[in-house]
């Protein structure tokens, strides 16, 4: 991997939400939700990085912090060499033609007032101006093309489209600044199987024909498994394991990595039948207040005394490290 | 045959050039709306009021200070010219509703205008901007919702005699408050909706998020509310014109005709009925164009 271009340095990432309670006293100190604490990763150009954990552990919000939508509480985003989260509004501002995002809800996502070629130049317009109308037309037309929309259909309406055909929209108006970076947060997820299929697919050549880099959020296995070259796990805002794609789901070893893995269906009835999936016991804590030491140790099958005092670190080499004290890759 | 062929080809590839109009969600509620029989036909109610009530004092010789001193309490007919009869002072009735319609349209447009325009503007702004700034404006809000209505009605009068300008204030002051928190409520839910934050990414500043984001997407909402606020004010100026109030003579509006009329209804009942159901059919077609609208504009029905 070191021999691509470095993109984006994320080193120990923290994003906290001040939780008010509405029962106390206006003057009462208001609670700290932890909803990333401490996520450090790099991305390389043309590089896909899945994004995994379940509902709750911080893969949107980390997403967002990463692109500016959140104010990062600590730790730095470093884009080509520069800090993001120190970035004046206006500077950042013009970092977005660089880094832009695709959202879950397809529909959600676009205007229901603004026809689809309003939306999908919107960027451009934003950016650049002085595009004369004739052109930025041309532009949006080439681009959905791309996304496989049919150019005929410019004048219509969000509304009119269907789940897939909306998500196309949306990756069309990611991709006419032609970023350097997409972040998909859960791209697919509001969407039917087969219309997934189509969608991932459609990233990956794009990502072949413009030399994109992409975080591509899911909780679903299978798909972060096609489409990723390395993969980080995420558990209650913290990453519980990073390494490549390969690495990752052939030997899984953090406890919580292996669970999740478990429970990935396998596309043989009678393999299906025979395995045993690893059930966690209990719910995730509250981000509110996590477990001292390490915060998986509540629900971990091997867990010990010492869980509770020391807090893990990433540890292990660039093809695979991992977060526990008890496992080493 | 070659030919054929070449004009299929020549079809289809003008057929793909084509580019589909697509109906915009403003177009589709209109359709809806033409489709509601009875918002249209008080539509047309409505038209044709507002046209009479601009126009129709043409169609009389009178004038609506004229007193015809053989004809009072002069019961309607064709042949007098009086077509709605005379009141106590031997003024035309017709003219008079006509130019009481006048007066009341324009209160109720007006005082609706200015709620619309004040309660948008305040709400958008408190919805948008949030946290202190919010809590403060709607406080305020709060503080301006507990002045008792009448009150600062005869306050107004007292200190500033009657005037038709005032009525608008008074109206007005008071009306917009709803429309502020409706607007607000919007905004809010609108703020935290996945396309503004993709706005964002896309680098639109605030103010462009505001006009061709926000904006566009509250005035359905608005839009029902104002042509519900219009007889709501038409009837308050009624009621202020009722206690005396209102309107000053010899200017006239449906309330203070029907204050006159109340006064006479068992000797001349024309003079209470006819501005009576002038007001009524207003009102009634006003209340079912805003219901047409509000169906027609509901995001359930798509």
């Amino acid at each position: 991997m070191s021999d691509k271009a470095l993109l984006l340095d994320v080193v120990d990432l923290k994003v906290y939400f001040k939780i008010k309670n509405n029962k106390g006293l206006p003057w009462a100190p208001a609670a700290t939700l932890k909803a990333v604490d401490g996520v450090s990763l790099k991305l390389y150009q043309g590089e896909t990085l899945g994004v995994v954990g379940e509902s709750g552990c911080g893969k949107s919000t980390f997403a967002r912090a990463v692109i500016g939508l959140v104010p990062a509480e600590a730790g730095k985003v470093v884009w080509l060499g520069q800090d993001l989260t120190k970035l004046p509004h206006k500077e950042l501002r013009e970092k977005r033609k660089e880094i832009q995002m695709i959202f879950q809800d397809p529909l959600a996502s676009l205007n229901p007032r603004m026809t689809v070629g309003d939306i999908i130049a919107e960027p451009l317009q934003t950016f650049y101006p002085k595009l004369s109308k004739a052109e930025v037309k041309q532009q949006v037309k080439e681009m959905m093309t791309k996304v496989g929309l049919l150019p005929n259909v410019i004048n219509r309406y969000p509304h009119e489209f269907s789940g897939g055909q909306c998500q196309r929209i949306g990756i069309a108006r990611a991709l006419i600044l032609k970023p350097k970076m997409i972040i998909c947060d859960e791209p697919v997820s509001a969407l039917d199987v087969s219309i997934q299929a189509q969608v991932v697919n459609l990233l990956k050549e794009l990502q072949a024909e413009m030399g994109l880099s992409l975080i591509f959020i899911a909780h679903d296995l299978s798909v972060v498994k096609h489409i990723s070259d390395r993969v980080l796990v995420m558990y209650l805002g913290n990453a519980v394991e990073l390494g490549t794609s390969k690495a990752l789901f052939d030997k899984p070893t953090h406890p919580y990595t292996k669970a999740l893995m478990s429970a990935v269906p396998i596309p043989d009835p009678d393999l299906e039948r025979n395995k045993t999936i690893d059930l966690l016991e209990g719910d995730l804590p509250s981000p509110i207040s996590p477990p001292s030491g390490c915060v998986f140790r509540t629900r971990c099958p091997i867990a010990t005394e010492q869980c509770a005092q020391l807090k893990p670190q990433l540890e292990g080499t660039s093809d695979h490290s991992v977060s526990c004290i008890h496992t080493a890759v | 045959m070659l030919d054929n062929k070449q004009n299929s080809e020549a079809l289809s590839e003008f057929a793909d050039k084509l580019e589909i109009e697509g109906r915009s969600l403003w177009q589709d509620a209109r359709m809806r709306f033409m489709r509601n029989r009875a918002a249209m036909v008080s539509l047309g109610i409505l038209v044709f009021i507002t046209l009479l009530v601009a126009f129709g004092s043409h169609l009389s010789e009178f004038a609506f200070d004229d007193t015809d001193w053989g004809a009072m309490h002069h019961a309607p007919s064709i042949e007098s010219g009086h077509y709605f009869g005379t009141d106590s002072l031997g003024r035309d009735m017709f003219v008079r509703t006509l130019l009481g319609g006048q007066i009341s349209l324009l209160v109720g447009v007006m005082g609706a205008f200015v709620a619309v325009l004040i309660g948008t503007l305040y709400g958008a702004t408190s919805g948008f901007l949030g946290g202190t700034v919010d809590r403060v404006m709607m406080r305020l809000l709060e503080i301006l919702y507990g002045i008792p209505f009448m009150f600062f009605v005869i306050l107004l009068v007292t200190f500033f005699g009657r005037n038709i300008f005032l009525v608008f204030v008074a109206i007005g002051a008071v009306s917009w408050l709803d429309m502020a928190r409706i607007v607000r409520g919007q905004t809010l839910s609108l703020k935290n909706k996945e396309f503004i934050e993709a706005a964002e990414v896309c680098g639109v500043s605030k103010w462009k998020i505001i006009t061709r984001h926000i904006v566009p997407n509250v005035l359905g909402i608005v839009a029902v509310y104002a042509t519900l606020l219009v007889p709501q004010m038409i009837l308050t100026e009624s009621f202020l014109s009722f206690l005396g109030l209102g309107v000053q003579e010899p200017m006239t509006s449906w309330g203070a005709l029907l204050q006159d009329g109340s006064q006479t209804m068992e000797i001349a009942i024309w003079q209470l009925l006819y501005p009576a159901a002038f007001m009524v059919v207003t009102l009634f077609s006003f209340n079912y164009v805003g219901d047409g609208l509000r169906d027609a504009l509901d995001p359930k029905d798509r």
